[in-house]
């Protein structure tokens, strides 16, 4: 079960300036804990009490996995992990 | 310093008087050159799936085309920006702990007042907000150097009225 995870720009310290990673799981949870186990400190960046952080968009393939189970949003071999920062702000 | 061609500057004040009061952003992308910077050149309006006049987001679909398109055309983002309806051009602390392009220029527009438009662009690194020069060139003779350049609280009028 490999998939390719698609790195940010502002996450690309954390894999040694790689645009993307590939990695195993069955889910969004186990990829993010396998890519992990190679690139420490990634994690921190995307998840805060077992939730996504509010800061960044996790794609499977074309769907946002905020409408699709979250960290337990199913992956497949060959599918396409994309992380990327929201854009967002405000006035206040 | 941000280098921007006049023909995007006004783009940019245009998209944020048409969606007045609500926020209006978006991004203009851009080649990386063989020096490292990239130059400002596809302006590429979004839309605020907030709908808001005091929060701005991009739609999540959106935005992963776009940073598809993006990567497939070898460019990056080298001006994001959004407008602020009723409060100066400035970012707020939202705009901050969302920031998370190092090497963009975050370009505000304020459209409280309706006849002067700020344009300001900022480099937010790490939390740290840095206000920056804007110069204006020409869009005809991008060669011929600025025009104009300017820093705080500049104003002008808008070409286009509001619609």
């Amino acid at each position: 079960m490999a998939v390719t995870v698609s790195i940010p720009t502002i996450l690309r310290t954390h894999t040694g300036g790689e645009k993307s990673v590939e990695a195993t799981g069955k889910t969004v949870a186990e990829i993010i804990d396998d890519v992990e186990s190679r690139h420490g400190g990634l994690k921190a960046r995307l998840v805060k009490e077992d939730k996504l952080h509010r800061f960044v968009n996790v794609y499977v393939n074309d769907e946002d996995v905020r409408f699709a189970g979250g960290l337990d949003a199913e992956v497949s071999d060959g599918d396409t992990v994309t992380i990327l920062p929201a854009v967002a702000g405000g006035m206040r | 310093m941000l280098q921007i061609r006049r023909d995007l500057v006004d783009a940019i004040v245009a998209h944020a008087r048409k969606d007045h009061p609500d926020e209006a952003c978006g991004v203009i992308a851009g080649p990386v050159g063989s020096d490292g910077t990239a130059r400002p050149e596809r302006f590429i309006p979004m839309l605020n799936a907030a709908r808001s006049p005091t929060f701005y987001e991009f739609d999540s679909l959106d935005l992963l085309k776009l940073y598809r398109e993006m990567d497939a055309n070898d460019e990056v983002p080298v001006v994001i920006y959004h407008s602020h309806t009723a409060t100066e051009a400035y970012p707020s602390r939202t705009d901050i702990s969302y920031a998370s392009e190092p090497d963009a220029h975050y370009v505000l527009v304020s459209t409280r007042d309706p006849e002067t438009h700020e344009f300001r662009s900022y480099r937010i690194v790490d939390g740290v907000v840095t206000e920056e020069d804007v110069e204006i060139v020409e869009a005809a003779s991008p060669v011929a150097g600025p025009t104009e350049s300017y820093m705080f609280a500049n104003t002008g009028s808008d070409d286009k009225p509001d619609t």
